[in-house]
């Protein structure tokens, strides 16, 4: 029996409320049609009696309390899939909206997933090659690993994911690899953007792109990466592949549940954000991972700006609570020139500790990461007395560690655009750096390592010579490429 | 009897009932067809309140609502020990088994504990014995270091001995002695028993605390002990390393068994525990850590109820094998997620919030955690303990919000995580100056009876210098270090080396990752050895760029590796060549 209920009682925000529903139940999908023939879809947020809440993703702009007919699906929200979505374009709530026809469901996934067993997981250790040294050295990303992009308004995290894309996937040189791209409230050109790069790097085959843009509704938002997810979930544990999921920008996402929820009437927490928001962010970064007896995997990089900057703020707070690690983008490095603009001391990869050494990439990896980013943290100790005292005061080894950080944020955490190191490339170009201290000075470092890898006639390691060597590097990579 | 209690409403993971009386508080409800484990949380005339500890979504209203007049107990009984189990003691392998799915569908019944396994039971008691609450009638090899004592359950009285089996093998439910208490009532006795998670277990008598819980980590061991029974908080923003040192400390504290609750954290960082505890050999018994370990694993994306309720899963195991009388160090990470969870449950309940949206009850509920913690003589007359490490997430690493600030009020050692030690790999990154163990009194006995007078001397010297240091600083970030006198740089050289060569500790280097007491002493013993004897040249108005051009500060930073833990009289070599090396000096 198919009941449909004449007119609402009561419309707030994106919500309406029905009376006298029967046999209605949590999340469950509804149709409602307008009398103007439109139909909107909504989900069933809150039951209380017989009288329920329902978001209506498309917004309530033109519906009176008498225009529409609510029709109640029997169903959750389920995200119809198949082999063939790849390539394709939906809008944010999952439906196809590049003119190609509907998806014919091979399967439908609830879109909120179901937590993965904790017992059932296989704890990463493959690591990525980003072909970006400061990444591939010092904040490893790892296959399965949730790394979000901390970045602001007007930086460069768009380029930076899009390169990750771009030189990742030559690692993963088996056609099993595959992009799902969830964009939430980003703006057109952004969305554009990602497609035409995803076009010029050949994948854009390989990707299933979600859009929800600025100007589309804030309930499809709330669902977009839920889709996304779900569409990634079945590409990596039944077909097999390695996924990479792309959300951009998480940011407009929790002001979305922010509204949503203000709508709703329920209690602020931090900032007026629901105080659910750890547990919700949760529900989506916790579906990265891989599972035994699987061979795909889901690797996760969130884009989020963080408002003013402010690493603080309960998004980029909460998000690094529960990702395995943040890459960090810095607005002096940016304004400096530097691409990327990666500020190394605050971000940090969980997982490489694992996947990085003897058999993974090389057995002094560890040990250099940790000479590096102790280094450069000295480097930041100089540069704030210098600040006071002037640079000329220095002592000779505070001067040294001033010089080193000029080179290491020129040459290594500089790189070109289409500049793709190997993960030699990046160690021994850290260890060159390295040798332009005192060896006395490198105390996270074995002598056994030292001995190996210390550049101990420290004339060769000049500036000049030094910025050959880059070059070198470079037209390296031109012929490997 | 048709069942009147149906689901009134539905928000998140709160259901009400409307118009019953049949429910009582904290009662453990089943929601649904599938049965959902529930809880009452709230009663009023007009509507019983109930969380629910799964996902509630395609819940119905009209669903019907099955009481089972109990609290929320869980099953305590041979089996938990190297098994790894949900919020609500749902054993997560036998549910992967079950359902033969890699996730976690709703409504999985699943006994908590093995019921058909045999266990290699010894019978203690016999006919005609008087078994009083808590006395052990029987014990099995639970695994290869752990042996299982079955107690009697402290909800009984006690009784007289009725009838036993002889020892063999027995399943979980079998019985195996029968008493009869003093009103002729007969009560058989398995080998498990069942205890509500929200009551502390009870103890004859409690201890003071003064035996310290060896980490053996340098830090923690030598400027912050805890002691066995203590309580202690990592707080520390993200990235700080609080999941680190809770792995260190439950790989490497000398507790006889670990709880380690992963409550609201990261799914792929359960698995790494698991991995590494499985491959990881325990030093004193060469088994694999998972002999020792139970691991209560609820991600941050599993159920928010379950995720209060975890923490208290938790301590009740801890708080039945401190009853057997092992020492147990239960690891808590985080405290602010279970916080959370409770936020997010009373926003659902529309309850005036308090500080932050946190309920006005939350410091109420911390203490009571807290508590739970301590060295006891157990009812049967053992000595037994559990301690309480709680990470603490604070939001923006800020340490004045409420969750941290109401921790502090309830735990006696708090090692503060650094953001910028953690930025410069200085791990771990428990910072000198903030935190403090108000423990270090209630041991000093304990430490100059088995290290010595020295070790005191030494502790209070270190702390001495880094605080000087750290006041020198101040001084150095205005104007530069060139411009103090030799006797203070000296301080400054030497509170580095304290810093690098002791405080800082590298856990994945095989000797540095556990250092035993007596070499943690040595090693300060030369920092300090080398400090007295430089400030002696420096007296004789020797400029220290001599003493520095001899690298010896920095040699004795690889004093953590180059000395085998198991090889201390190395300690007499190197002390020895830094006699030699200064001797050039003060010969010229």
């Amino acid at each position: 029996m198919v009941l449909d209920y004449v007119g609402v009682k009561e419309i707030n925000g994106s919500l309406i409320v029905l009376d006298d529903v029967e046999n209605a139940f949590f999340e469950e999908i509804v149709d409602i049609r307008l009398d103007d023939g439109t139909i909107r879809h909504g989900r069933i947020v809150q039951t209380q009696g017989k009288r329920c809440v329902i978001q209506v993703f498309e917004g309530t702009k033109g519906m009176s309390l008498d225009n529409a007919r609510t029709r109640l699906k029997g169903r959750p929200m389920e995200l119809a899939l198949s082999p063939e979505i790849m390539g394709r374009v939906f809008n944010g709530a999952g439906m196809p909206i590049d003119g190609l026809g509907e998806i014919y469901p091979q399967y439908n996934a609830n879109i909120n997933g179901t937590p993965i067993n904790p017992v059932s997981r296989v704890y990463p250790k493959n690591y990525i090659n980003t072909g970006i040294s400061t990444i591939d050295t010092l904040m490893t990303l790892i296959r399965g690993q949730k790394l979000p992009i901390f970045s602001g308004s007007g930086m460069k995290h768009n380029e930076l994911a899009v390169q990750i894309v771009r030189q990742a996937q030559i690692a993963g040189a088996d056609n099993k690899f595959g992009i799902v791209f969830a964009a939430m409230g980003v703006k057109n050109d952004v969305a554009e953007y990602f497609r035409k790069s995803f076009d010029e790097s050949g994948v854009l085959g390989r990707v299933v792109m979600f859009l929800n843009l600025a100007n589309d509704p804030i309930i499809e938002r709330t669902l977009t990466p839920r889709c996304a997810l779900a569409a990634a979930e079945y590409l990596a544990f039944e077909l097999d592949m390695h996924i990479l999921v792309i959300m951009t920008d998480m940011t407009s996402y929790c002001e979305a549940l922010r509204e949503f929820s203000s709508s709703k009437g329920e209690i602020p927490g931090r900032k007026g954000y629901p105080g659910y928001l750890y547990s919700d962010l949760a529900s989506l970064y916790e579906r990265a991972g891989m599972i035994k007896g699987k061979n795909g995997s889901v690797t996760q990089i969130p884009i989020l700006t963080m408002p003013n900057d402010d690493i603080t703020h309960p998004i980029p707070d909460l998000t690094g609570y529960i990702t395995e690690g943040q890459i960090v983008l810095s607005r002096s490095l940016e304004g400096a020139g530097l691409y990327p603009p990666v500020s190394v001391l605050p971000s940090l990869s969980r997982l490489m500790k694992d996947g990085i050494g003897e058999g993974y990439t090389r057995a002094d990896h560890s040990p250099l990461a940790n000479q590096l980013f102790a280094a450069y943290a000295k480097v930041m100790d100089a540069r704030s007395l210098a600040s006071v005292i002037g640079e000329e005061e220095l002592s000779p080894v505070d001067k040294k560690y001033i010089e080193f950080g000029k080179l290491f944020e020129r040459y290594f955490v500089n790189q070109g655009y289409n500049e793709n190191r190997t993960i030699e490339q990046s160690l021994d170009l850290g260890w060159k750096l390295l040798s332009t201290l005192p060896r006395e000075e490198l105390d996270r470092v074995d002598d056994e390592i030292l001995d190996k890898y210390y550049i101990e006639d420290t004339d060769s390691i000049t500036f000049e010579t030094f910025g050959a060597d880059e070059s070198d590097d470079n037209s390296n990579d031109e012929d490997i490429a | 009897m048709a069942n009147n209690n149906v689901i009134y409403g539905i928000n998140g993971p709160v259901v009400t009932v409307k118009d019953t009386r049949a429910f009582s508080m904290m009662e453990m409800v089943y929601v649904g067809d599938e049965r959902l484990v529930g809880e009452v949380i709230g009663i009023t005339d007009k509507l019983t309140t109930i969380q629910v500890y799964e996902e509630t979504t395609g819940l119905k209203l009209g669903d019907a609502i099955y009481g089972t007049g109990e609290p929320m107990n869980i099953l305590l009984g041979p089996g938990i020990i190297d098994n790894i189990f949900d919020g609500i003691e749902r054993p997560l392998k036998a549910i992967e088994e079950k359902t033969n799915s890699s996730f976690i569908s709703r409504g999985a019944s699943v006994s908590s504990l093995d019921e058909n396994k045999y266990w290699n039971v010894k019978i203690r008691a016999k006919i005609g014995d008087y078994l009083k609450a808590g006395e052990i009638y029987a014990t099995c090899p639970e695994t290869a270091i752990i042996e299982h004592r079955c107690m009697v359950s402290p909800k009984l009285k006690g009784g007289k001995v009725v009838s036993v089996q002889p020892d063999g093998k027995y399943k979980l439910r079998d019985t195996i002695v029968v008493i009869e208490d003093d009103e002729g009532v007969k009560h058989d006795l398995t080998l498990c028993q069942e205890w509500p998670i929200r009551t502390p277990r009870p103890s004859a008598q409690r201890l003071s605390a003064d035996v310290p819980l060896i980490t053996g980590q340098r830090v923690i061991d030598t400027l912050f002990p805890i002691s066995k029974g203590g309580t202690a908080a990592i707080p520390g923003g993200f990235g700080t390393g609080k999941t680190m040192t809770q792995h260190q400390l439950a790989k490497w504290c000398d507790a006889d068994i670990i709880v380690y609750v992963g409550c609201g954290e990261r799914g792929n960082e359960m698995s790494q525990v698991l991995e590494e505890f499985t491959e990881l050999v325990d030093p004193k018994s060469g088994r694999p850590m998972t002999d020792r370990t139970v691991l209560i694993a609820n991600t941050s994306n599993m159920p928010v109820a379950a995720r209060e309720a975890s923490i208290y899963t938790g301590i009740t195991l801890a708080e039945y094998y401190r009853d057997m009388g092992y020492h147990v160090a239960i690891m808590a990470d985080s405290t602010s997620r279970w916080a959370e969870a409770l936020r997010e449950i009373s926003g659902r309940l529309e309850e005036m919030p308090a500080e932050e949206g946190y309920p006005a009850y939350l410091p109420s509920r911390l203490s009571e955690f807290y508590e739970r913690a301590g060295r006891i003589n157990t009812l049967s007359g053992f000595e037994g303990s559990v301690t309480i490490i709680g990470a603490v997430s604070p939001p923006g690493a800020d340490f004045s919000e409420p969750v941290t600030q109401n921790t502090k009020r309830f735990i006696r050692c708090f090692w503060a995580l650094d953001k910028s030690l953690a930025y410069s790999r200085h791990y771990p990154a428990i910072n000198w100056m903030t935190s403090y163990s108000e423990y270090f009194t209630d041991l000093d006995p304990w430490f100059r009876k088995n290290l010595g007078e020295d070790f005191i001397k030494y502790r209070s010297k270190v702390t001495a210098l880094l605080h000087e240091e750290s006041e020198l600083m101040e001084i150095v970030k205005l104007i530069g270090s060139d411009v103090l006198p030799d006797d203070q740089k000296l301080v400054i050289e030497t509170a580095k080396a304290i810093r690098v060569a002791f405080l800082q500790q590298n856990a994945f280097h095989k000797e540095d990752t556990f250092v035993p007491l007596e070499k943690q002493k040595l090693m300060m013993k030369t920092i300090l050895h080398l400090y007295e004897k430089s400030k002696h040249i420096i007296g004789a108005q020797i400029p220290i760029s001599q003493i520095l051009d001899l690298h010896l500060f920095e040699k004795i930073t690889k004093m953590k590796y180059d000395i085998p833990n198991n090889k201390l009289e190395m300690f007499d070599e190197l002390n020895k060549s830094i006699d030699e090396a200064l001797s050039t000096i003060s010969v010229i």
